[in-house]
């Protein structure tokens, strides 16, 4: 409670002190401004509101793999790690850690002062028990293979716990930040048969009070989360499954924010009225869009090809027309603005006359002038494929055709629906493009999607991308702790796969939160917006939800 | 009669299973399954989770054994856990059930009660202006996409009047109010997501009563009644208009599975609660059990409602006599 107390007080300085220096400013001009709002100081109370397009699946931290469960369960519950809001690793549950020299074991120092929800003290025995249940293979964890290089985890005493590996794994460390569950509430419990995916126990910031499916979700604030409680008492997500109602909804005050489409961020949004009543947020969302070329297929084998079609491609105009501007050109598979991400690499800016030179370096000329290009008596003309219900690929892939017509590349589109999209197409590499997008974890390994391991059954490298040099350094990359060493090692990697375009990578669009006015506090960072959300408060004279 | 209840009721079995067979063929014979469904392009989870999961639920089984066991259970009505999130079946469907049932109740006595007297009036007084401008605005009725209506009027009552909410069932801080409050809560929840249902839906029942009036006041014993000097209410509700439902029953009948079956396109735009998006999701997402849960007692419905029309044929028309 004293740490929470100081904490609260340098923040309420530092406020009030902002709040000051903006008055005598401002009533220097005018001198009839009243004192309102220097009294404001951060006060507890009221709801937080925010629309989700559908309901979570389950509140088992372990199981989830949608989003919404995720954002819920990232509220109730801690892990050992975490990111900082500039994507950095720190402690969570864990006050410090320590890696051993030869990188195989790696010690976490837990906190003292942390509480479950239901008042029992958290320890390292909850810590095994959660890394036991998730590699049970009766549990059927989607996550396991993080774990699977867990030689022995050991609890040295009651705060302390050893991950012993067996061969050095460095995206451990964020891996190792999965949530933490509850010993004494699940122990000898079938856990995919209790109630605990809907009634769980956490050490979080805020605790399940009601769960209505498919309408909402009520957390309330956790009074002795080990930071100190959050400002806002409630946080509620509603299920509204339709983006124009959701907005409605937002514009009448039914939910406080939710994630804007770039068309509602450019045109809907601009008016002075919506203005004065929220803050809109834009930052770069994990994920990128990208043309995936089969690597198999004869037509993509030579890279000058690839090169020639990715010059062709007219980022600008997709990034204008489709996402209205809301979006970057992406390079290569890193998040952009970490330290995997190199600048400095071969870049494509809209060229077709390159575009065609190099296509005719490969042997691809226009022989009975058609307007499509041969060789061998072959036409350059394929299929591109993308799923359907997403416009946005759809509308890509349609500019790509004109930009790819203009070079003499013939293409076909086809949108396919997800499941046979992923099961007659992609699983079985029956395929020649595709557009699809990636959301990448924090840590830049990506074994899963570029390693040639991951070509063989169902794997992700579905575009049989094969390259030693690759290989060896994603592999290095993982068992490299140092990192500086791992900055190289990801940009080397971004480096070949920009020269070699296996993909041509199109975008990275931006994550569109709009969050009422009232909240402050708000300070948006490369981790986004929610990454301080206990800190957030509304002004006690702002507060709408009171009891 | 009772023999042929009976009898009747012996056939409902064989059709079920029949019908779920084919059902479950159908889902298989579809590309997909649901483990890729699930964890499909997630960079983070591996093959051998996917594999792992298809164990987990039999799903490596053949076709028929899967039947088999689903068959098993299914008598001790037992619905099986979902797969997408192991609850058991049954209890998703408790959850969403009342919020479809009061909606499509609601909406059923709403639209027999306004389209039963379009119906009879514009059959009354055909080719009448009433009959023509009702007529016309059914049809306009019928031919609106629900999504638009519905978007239309959450923009004008609910944005620019602020007279009704937007969507949902009831606020999420409902929670403190009494019983009292909820209900008038409900209805006021209620207005939009009925008004919508009712005016797309009028036209098959008004159009049903109207043309099944206009054969009835034709006969003979209407003709009969006139002579006989009754009053034109009597004759028109008493003796025309009983005569006159027959074939709105079979109607009534086949409703009774869409009572229970929702709609998934309006109830994503109210936020409606309710079994058309458990359906939905459930069908994209091949969550068998679900579907089939889901199926099965709609196809039960179906047949329970085929055999109380025929029931209640008998019992509103005396002519009718089943041996």
């Amino acid at each position: 409670m004293n740490r929470l107390k100081s904490k609260a007080s340098v923040y309420l300085n530092r406020l009030i002190k902002k709040k000051a220096l903006f008055i005598t400013t401002v009533s220097f001009f005018i001198f009839s401004v009243p004192l309102a709002g220097a009294q404001e100081i951060l006060s507890y109370g009221d709801a937080y509101v925010s629309g989700s397009i559908a309901d979570a699946i389950t509140l088992i931290p372990f199981l989830a793999t949608d989003s919404t469960s995720g954002n819920i369960n990232s509220m109730i519950f801690n892990g050992l790690t975490k990111v900082d809001k500039d994507l950095n690793i720190t402690g969570d549950l864990a006050e410090s850690y320590d890696v051993s020299d030869d990188k195989l074991t790696i010690t976490f120092h837990l906190r003292k002062n942390v509480l479950w929800q239901d008042g029992v003290k958290f320890t390292a025995d909850d810590v095994k028990f959660t890394f036991d249940i998730i590699l049970d293979p009766r549990n059927a964890a989607p996550y396991a293979a993080n774990f699977q290089d867990i030689e022995e985890i050991k609890v040295v005493d009651k705060y302390t716990v050893q991950f012993k590996y067996r061969k050095p794994y460095a995206p451990a460390l964020l891996k190792l930040g999965t949530a933490i569950i509850p010993k004494h509430l699940l122990k000898n419990i079938d856990i995919k048969n209790c109630n605990f995916a809907r009634d769980p126990v956490g050490t979080g910031p805020y605790k399940l009070a009601e769960w209505k499916t498919d309408q909402h979700i009520i957390l309330d604030s956790f009074y002795n989360y080990f930071e100190g409680r959050p400002f806002i008492d409630k946080y509620v997500e509603r299920v509204i499954p339709n983006q124009a109602v959701q907005f409605l909804e937002l514009i009448t005050g039914g939910i406080d924010s939710m994630g804007l489409t770039p068309y509602q961020y450019k045109y809907r949004t601009d008016t002075k009225k919506f203005k004065e009543r929220f803050v809109k947020y834009k930052y770069l969302s994990r994920s990128y869009t990208y043309i995936g070329y089969n690597l198999k297929d004869p037509l993509f084998e030579d890279k000058r090809v690839r090169q020639a079609l990715s010059y062709a491609v007219d980022r600008k105009a997709i990034i204008d027309g489709v996402l209205m501007g809301m979006g970057e050109e992406c390079t290569g598979p890193f998040i952009k603005g970490t330290y995997a991400y190199n600048e400095e690499v071969r870049k494509y800016p809209y060229n077709p006359q390159k575009a065609k030179e190099l296509l005719k370096e490969a042997g691809w000329i226009d022989r009975n002038n058609d307007g499509i290009l041969e060789k061998d008596g072959l036409k350059f003309s394929f299929k591109l494929i993308t799923n359907q219900g997403n416009k946005q690929r759809e509308d890509v892939a349609t500019i790509i055709q004109q930009n790819w017509r203009e070079i003499g590349v013939e293409v076909e589109i086809q949108a396919i629906a997800w499941a046979a999209f992923i099961t007659e197409f992609v699983d079985k590499r029956n395929f020649q493009a595709l557009i699809l997008g990636w959301t990448m974890p924090i840590d830049p390994d990506n074994y899963n999607v570029w390693h040639s391991d991951s070509m063989k059954d169902g794997g992700l490298n579905f575009i049989s991308y094969r390259n030693k040099e690759v290989d060896s350094l994603i592999e290095r990359g993982r068992e490299t702790y140092n990192q500086d060493e791992r900055q190289r090692i990801y940009r080397k990697i971004h480096e070949i796969t920009a020269e070699e375009q296996p993909y041509t990578f199109l975008y990275f669009p931006y994550a569109l939160p709009a969050v009422s006015k009232r909240f402050k506090g708000i300070e948006p960072a490369p981790a986004g917006i929610s990454y301080n959300f206990i800190k957030w408060y509304v002004p006690e004279v702002e507060q709408k939800y009171t009891r | 009669m009772f023999k042929y209840i009976v009898k009747r009721l012996f056939l409902i079995p064989p059709m079920l299973m029949g019908i779920s067979l084919i059902a479950l063929l159908a889902m298989h014979l579809t590309p997909g399954d649901p483990a890729s469904m699930r964890y499909g392009l997630n960079p983070e989870v591996s093959g051998s989770a996917r594999a792992h999961l298809k164990e987990l639920y039999g799903l490596d089984k053949p076709v028929i054994v899967q039947y088999g066991g689903w068959l098993k259970r299914i008598v001790t009505l037992d619905f099986g856990d979902s797969f997408i999130d192991d609850r058991p079946v049954i209890e998703k469907i408790k959850e969403r059930l009342p919020a479809t049932l009061i909606l499509q109740i609601s909406a059923l006595i709403l639209i027999f009660s306004i389209a039963l007297p379009i119906g009879v009036m514009s059959a009354v007084k055909q080719n009448s202006f009433f009959d023509k401008a009702t007529t016309f605005l059914v049809f306009v009725g019928f031919a609106t996409p629900t999504f638009w209506l519905a978007l239309l009027l959450m923009r004008f009552f609910g944005f620019q009047l602020e007279w009704l909410p937007i969507s949902g069932m009831s606020p999420w801080y409902a929670q403190d109010y009494s019983l009292p409050h909820r209900i008038l809560d409900l209805l006021w929840h209620l207005i939009l997501p009925l008004f919508t249902l009712a005016f797309t839906g009028l036209a098959g029942i008004s159009r049903y009563t109207r043309y099944s009036m206009l054969e009835v006041i034709r006969q003979d014993y209407i003709r009969t009644a006139r002579a006989k000097g009754l009053k034109e209410n009597k004759i028109i509700y008493h003796h025309a208009l009983k005569n006159a439902l027959l074939p709105v029953i079979t109607i009534l009948g086949l409703t009774l599975p869409a009572l229970i079956g929702g709609s998934f396109i309006f109830e994503t735009i109210f936020a409606w609660p309710g079994m058309g998006r458990l359906m939905y999701t459930a069908i994209l997402q091949y969550d068998y059990p679900v579907v089939m849960g889901v199926g099965i007692i709609s196809v039960f419905l179906t047949l329970t409602g085929i055999l109380i029309s025929d029931i209640l044929y008998a019992v509103v028309d005396p002519r009718i006599r089943y041996e």
